[in-house]
């Protein structure tokens, strides 16, 4: 086999790994792929009554998506938390001391993450379809969506890659998770930009985040008042492409960099 | 035996600014001869895991050259990790999987063909064949760093590296671990071990290396060493201060060398160990002085380094 072909068998393997974590402890994976969905249960319950849209259309086929775009950023922290405790507890040093490429441990927990996520975006789309979301754009439309939103999912890999590299312990995952929590808040996850104060409605409308689920939601034909309000709003779907496109051109070289300096 | 050299280093530096990472080294040399068991013995900060990170390409040095098997360290390191096993000092297999889980994952990454019998075969090797298909989170600490060692042997390594094997183990783990490191040294596995426990070193070690201070102060076998180590003690704690003057008076025949006084606590370096305690009990008896406490012991790692470079651990 070609080096390239070894790199891609490797990193199968280093991914069936995290599958195996899956089938040794169905609990805690089951736990973090329900958890967007108690999001979505426990906003939809809250909120969805004090919600009213002009044509109608219930508080979910505005959360659903947004949910969509938070469970892809909360994806985030399974990252951070599976780098940093492989470094704190050796396995990475094992790895690097096979004789095998640094890019198969990386593309093994690329794999892993994204399939991760294609089982959190099922959950949660069976969960929405079951209380009344829909698509309206017939369903090429619809994958496109879920192609941005895990082209997001993909952007936040990388952050989380290099977070859990530059942080080398669980414990201190802990202390990002908690920056996590406010980023999902401050975007158009939950309410539309167009309700905030201008500057706080700024600043949510400019989080990637907001781009993602703005777009995906014209994608899928939900409302979104948000579309129309600003600049960013209005081009969100080349915002959708573009901001993770250059978030992976940041942390993507930053994470291999940090992988190399392992060794200094 | 043969006497290939598979391990050589000649001036290795390494230096951390932030200085937390671990210790440095500082023209750290190193020969290995094929077939052999070298303990690598030293106490904690003396640089023993940074040269095994080093010697095993986990680590980039400063200066200083290093060959495993004749390949450079630093420029053929995918041939160095071709031809070595790694066992670190905290046990890098995954918790999340079974014992038999992580041989074969080990044994894929590593390209063989028959993986699964290859998983076998060392579960039954290392007696983990019980605990196989237990998740390694339930394994005991012996026994998670016997799974280590049999994932650092998947495909038989011209060297291996065992990092501090039996830290934060029982005794009970230490004497399984010891057991399946000797059976290596039986396979015929060139091994370099790092220890902190003298008597690690002198159980498992043909060639005993010290480190100190990110340097090698001494090297030899056990047995040449050992004459080098100086007497055993006979250590006094006495009940009165006032006693001191007298015991030591006692104990004078007896010393072999200088007898040392830390407040009720007298040292005595002695050659004929059970003569002298007999001796020092009697001694003790008749000039009715009553000891808290009265004991034979092997010098400490401290001990040996005053004694070998005659400055303080």
């Amino acid at each position: 086999m070609t080096g390239l072909g070894w790199a891609l068998a490797d990193g199968w393997t280093i991914a069936r790994r995290t599958l195996t974590h899956w089938r040794n402890q169905p609990g805690l994976v089951i736990f973090t792929w329900f958890f967007p969905v108690l999001m979505l249960l426990m906003f939809g319950g809250l909120l969805g009554g004090a919600m009213e849209f002009p044509d109608g259309s219930s508080y979910y086929e505005l959360l659903v998506p947004g949910i969509f775009a938070l469970a892809m950023l909360f994806g985030l922290e399974g990252t951070m938390t599976a780098v940093a405790t492989d470094v704190s507890k050796g396995v990475t040093d094992r790895f690097r001391s096979l004789p095998m490429s640094s890019t198969a441990v990386v593309l093994g927990r690329c794999i892993a993450d994204m399939l991760d996520s294609v089982v959190t975006l099922v959950v949660l789309v069976a969960t929405g379809l079951a209380l009344g979301w829909r698509w309206h754009e017939g369903l090429p439309s619809a994958l496109a969506a879920f192609g941005l939103l895990l082209l997001l999912r993909f952007a936040l890999l990388w952050v989380g890659i290099f977070i859990g590299l530059t942080v080398k312990n669980a414990q201190s995952v802990t202390m990002v998770q908690v920056l996590v929590w406010p980023i999902g808040f401050l975007s158009s996850t939950f309410v539309a930009t167009s309700t905030m104060p201008d500057w706080l409605g700024t600043i949510a409308q400019w989080n990637p985040l907001s781009s993602t689920a703005t777009a995906s939601r014209a994608l899928f034909g939900n409302p979104d008042p948000s579309a129309t309000a600003t600049w960013i709003g209005t081009h969100a779907g080349l915002a959708a492409v573009i901001a993770p496109l250059l978030l992976t051109a940041v942390f993507l070289p930053l994470s291999a960099h940090r992988f190399r300096t392992l060794s200094r | 035996m043969t006497t290939e050299r598979v391990i050589e280093a000649v001036g290795v530096r390494k230096n951390y600014q932030g200085g937390t990472d671990g210790a440095g080294l500082n023209g750290f040399d190193l020969e290995v001869t094929a077939g052999t068991v070298t303990g690598l013995l030293g106490p904690n900060g003396a640089g023993k895991t940074t040269a095994v990170r080093i010697l095993s390409t986990l680590l980039e040095m400063d200066s200083g050259t290093a060959t495993i098997a004749g390949y450079d360290v630093r420029r053929q390191g995918a041939e160095v990790r071709r031809r070595i096993g790694l066992v670190g000092q905290y046990a890098a297999v995954d918790e999340l999987l079974t014992g038999r889980q992580n041989l074969v994952m080990f044994g894929r990454l590593n390209h063989l063909k028959n993986h699964k019998s290859r998983a076998d075969e060392l579960l039954e090797r290392f007696s983990l064949t019980e605990a196989a298909n237990q998740a390694v989170s339930k394994y005991s600490g012996g026994m998670r760093r016997r799974l280590d060692l049999a994932a650092s042997l998947i495909v038989a390594p011209r060297v291996l590296f065992v990092d501090e094997p039996t830290t934060g183990l029982d005794p009970a783990g230490r004497i399984e671990v010891w057991s399946a490191v000797r059976q290596l040294v039986d396979g015929g596995t060139t091994v370099l071990l790092t220890t902190q426990y003298l008597e690690e070193a002198d159980q498992l070690a043909n060639r005993i290396s010290m480190l100190k201070a990110g340097k090698v102060v001494a090297e030899g076998t056990p047995d040449e060493l050992k004459t080098q180590l100086g007497s055993d003690w006979l250590d006094l704690v006495l009940a009165d201060p006032a006693d001191v003057p007298r015991v030591v008076e006692l104990a004078g025949p007896l010393a072999d060398g200088e007898i040392r006084v830390e407040d009720v606590r007298v040292s005595v370096p002695v050659k004929d160990r059970t003569k002298a305690l007999v001796v020092m009990a009697n001694s003790l008896h008749e000039a009715k002085i009553e000891p808290e406490d009265i004991t034979l012991r092997r010098p400490t790692l401290d001990e040996v380094f005053l004694h070998l470079t005659g400055a303080a651990a």
